[in-house]
């Protein structure tokens, strides 16, 4: 997921084939590059805004089974983040490990 | 298998090529559709970034894509691979994963 919250249906969606997947027990690994990091931001309340947090969303991944949530490490530093300041537990990943980590999967979804 | 890159934005609209060179492996290829095809320009702001990506990663551009904004081969940068829509589906064959960087 590369993009920041707030941008439409885009994250709800990504977040329904995420758990549909993993539903039908498909192993699923989430990786948030880039402004995709700010969606597991703490302390969104876009709720004064007329629209729904996506935190929630995150917080029911581990629920699905999916909790090899990976972010860059490099996309946390240059938007001043630490993975304290998220709204669950990842695993952080440098930024030249990501080809390799892409080529280890057999399909890619991105958002 | 290597990966497949896609980018369909033009560079000078959004970072998804910079941002894709600075995840892709060597030996993967990354394919230029839609507005994107104007980073295949000779002398595009983006050469730079393109150029340093060389020998790391192989660039293709959709022709049908670059006809319909009318860039003509001569204005394409060397070194830049022009398939058509046959050659698209060669490259989605040929590698894997396929990424979409939107």
């Amino acid at each position: 997921m590369r993009y920041a919250p707030l941008g439409g249906v885009k994250v709800r969606e990504a977040l329904d084939m995420i758990m549909t997947a993993a539903a039908f027990d498909q192993a699923v690994r989430l990786l948030m590059l880039d402004d995709g990091v700010f969606l597991l931001k703490r302390g969104q309340r876009p709720e004064a805004s007329g629209l729904k947090p996506v935190a929630p969303l995150f917080e029911a991944l581990a629920l699905y089974d999916v909790e090899d949530v990976l972010v860059e490490r490099e996309s946390l530093q240059e938007r001043q983040l630490t993975v304290e300041d998220l709204v669950i537990p990842v695993r952080v990943v440098d930024r030249a490990d990501i080809a390799g980590l892409t080529a280890e999967h057999d399909v890619v979804i991105s958002w | 298998m290597a990966t497949l890159h896609l980018i369909n934005r033009s560079p000078l609209e959004s970072r998804a090529l910079e941002d894709c060179l600075a995840r892709a492996g060597k030996g993967d290829a990354v394919l230029l559709i839609e507005n994107a095809v104007y980073a295949a320009v000779k002398g595009a702001d983006c050469e730079a970034v393109m150029e340093s990506a060389r020998g790391q990663v192989t660039f293709y551009a959709l022709g049908p894509d670059l006809e319909a904004r009318g860039v003509k081969t001569s204005e394409i940068a060397e070194k830049i691979c022009v398939v058509d829509y046959g050659g698209f589906v060669d490259l989605t064959a040929d590698h894997q994963p396929i990424q979409f960087w939107f």
